[in-house]
């Protein structure tokens, strides 16, 4: 989802001629492009607001902005989403965490891995309303419940992605490190990880993606702050330039973080490629 | 005390899928003393390889005995040069220095590097090194550690015959420079004899000991190619047995284990 705003590739620059080439190799085309195709979506949007019989139903543009200056004017909309990016730190945080270690273990070990695959099955499965509902009875209406069921729906998509990856690492390195007695830390830094990047890379961004929309639904049920309580508010009265306000809010600081953070650390990890 | 003492009286693959299960060693015995260089020769596929996976503990499903200073530093230059690719040339030799004085580790990887004639390459990712020079990598790593013994595996096949052969007149020197212990596997006599003080002669699958040899070579005719090539034809002249298990089928008894041409 969040990659939907992401530039595209760059062009590549090779030998194309005539048009094609001044068009593909200018870096106007980058912009102007995904920016026109935004500047669409929001005419829709006006055009739409505009043909709806009841306005507060259907705000057009210039309502949601008003009400996003407003809900940030009065502090409520920074606290909140601040409050949610705090949530979806700690289960992003503990999911990965946990998620790895099993995953490492279950694609090194053949019997870890025939044990953990029926567990494993039933919490794929387990819908993620049953998880949340149930950690609420068990822990009760606390931070700690919220970020535990957060957790609890995304650590199996980590297993599995980090399985694969710990079933792929390279037989002559791990080799190459035992012959040379290298400590084992030294190993997991320099050999394991780095052949697990890609997969960690690919778990943390469907990861974010997961944990996102769950975190909501959480605060929705269970929390008195948070976009999701936010959410469930403005449903309640039927606003929606607050619930537009606060989704696109949310949208923009998700592909700020996926700008900010996970590209250039993926540039990074990435540079010894060819 | 022998450097390294092994004993294979036997050594099988298990049965995979319809492969059915394969004994590739059988009563081999070999020893090394300290400052020996021992070659092990054999036609392709007869168990070298698993022979020094043994030698050097990865492989321990075998009936036998392996007898090995546990003290002893190791080193292991593979087949293929198993670098890491997202790592630099520098912190590849890094890699492998754990215990060693931290102050001292750059200068001993500038010095090693030079020896291998890749001078200024420390900050190369492995990935963009030709295999030539990943070769050259894989040697500075088992040097920079200073191995009391060394293993190598056919360390320069599938290089053109020029780079094999200065890599192993390199490797040649470094090994008088360093009077390290190796253990060396090949396919080619020739580079059997330039390297070696003493070669062993495996039979085709499952692999037993056929022969061992002397190599009478001075340092100065080792790098002599016309000698090196007088030697392997009198070994050949001598053992009939060695020449039908090396030589290529046309020019000795008929064999399907011929050795592969040199480079």
């Amino acid at each position: 989802m969040a990659r939907s705003l992401a530039p595209t590739e760059p062009a590549p620059s090779a030998t194309i001629t005539g048009d094609a080439a001044l068009a593909r190799g200018t870096g106007l085309r980058r912009v102007l492009v995904p920016v026109l195709s935004l500047l669409l979506l929001l005419a829709l949007w006006q055009a739409g607001a505009m043909l709806a019989a009841n306005p507060r139903l259907m705000p057009p543009p210039a309502a949601v902005l008003r009400a996003i200056a407003a809900e940030t004017a009065s502090g409520e909309l920074p606290w909140h989403l601040g409050i949610t990016l705090l949530r979806v730190a700690a289960s992003f945080v503990l999911a990965m965490g946990i998620g790895i270690v099993i995953g490492l273990v279950m694609g090194r070990v053949r019997l870890a891995d025939e044990l953990g695959q029926p567990w494993l099955v039933f919490f794929l499965n387990l819908p993620a309303l049953v998880t949340i509902i149930l950690c609420y009875i068990w822990i009760g209406l606390v931070e700690t419940a919220a970020v535990a069921a957060v957790a609890l729906n995304k650590i199996p998509n980590v297993v599995v992605t980090v399985r694969e990856g710990a079933r792929a690492l390279d037989k002559g390195l791990l080799e190459m490190a035992e012959v040379f007695e290298v400590p084992w830390r030294r190993r997991i830094e320099h050999v394991v990880l780095p052949q697990l990047y890609p997969y960690l890379a690919v778990a943390a961004r469907s990861g974010l993606a997961l944990i996102w929309k769950i975190v909501l639904v959480v605060e929705l049920l269970g929390r008195s702050n948070g976009v999701g309580f936010q959410l469930g508010v403005f449903f309640q009265m039927f606003d929606v330039a607050g619930i537009l306000a606060y989704a696109l809010s949310f949208i923009v600081v998700v592909q700020l973080i996926e700008w900010g953070i996970l590209q250039p650390l993926e540039r990074r990890v990435n540079r010894w490629r060819r | 005390m022998a450097a390294l003492s092994l004993e294979v009286r036997a050594k099988s693959f298990p049965a995979v899928g319809t492969a059915p299960e394969k004994r590739v060693l059988e009563n081999v015995r070999l020893s090394v003393e300290p400052g020996e260089r021992l070659a092990i020769i054999g036609p392709s596929g007869c168990g070298k390889t698993t022979l020094l996976n043994i030698a050097a503990g990865l492989d321990r499903d075998f009936e036998g005995r392996l007898v090995r200073d546990r003290s002893a530093r190791l080193a292991y230059v593979f087949q293929e040069p198993r670098l890491l690719p997202w790592r630099t040339v520098a912190d590849n030799l890094r890699f492998v220095l754990f215990d060693d004085d931290p102050t001292e580790v750059d200068a001993r990887i500038t010095a090693v590097l030079a020896e291998v004639g890749l001078e200024g390459t420390q900050a190369v990712f492995a990935s963009r090194l030709s295999l030539g020079m990943a070769r050259r990598a894989a040697l500075a790593r088992a040097f920079v550690v200073r191995p009391d013994l060394l293993l190598l595996d056919e360390p320069f096949v599938s290089l053109d015959e020029p780079t094999a052969q200065h890599l192993r007149l390199l490797l040649l020197e470094l090994l008088e420079r360093h009077r390290t212990t190796v253990l060396f596997v090949t396919h080619a006599l020739h580079e059997a004899i330039m390297l070696a003080d003493r070669l062993l002669f495996l039979t085709a699958s499952p692999a037993r000991v056929l022969a061992v040899r002397e190599v009478p070579l001075g340092a100065a005719e080792r790098r002599d190619p016309l000698a090196v090539e007088a030697c392997r034809n009198r070994l050949l002249a001598e053992e009939a047995e060695l020449a039908r298990l090396l030589l290529p089928a046309s020019a000795a008894a008929p064999s399907p284990l011929a050795e592969v041409a040199p480079g």
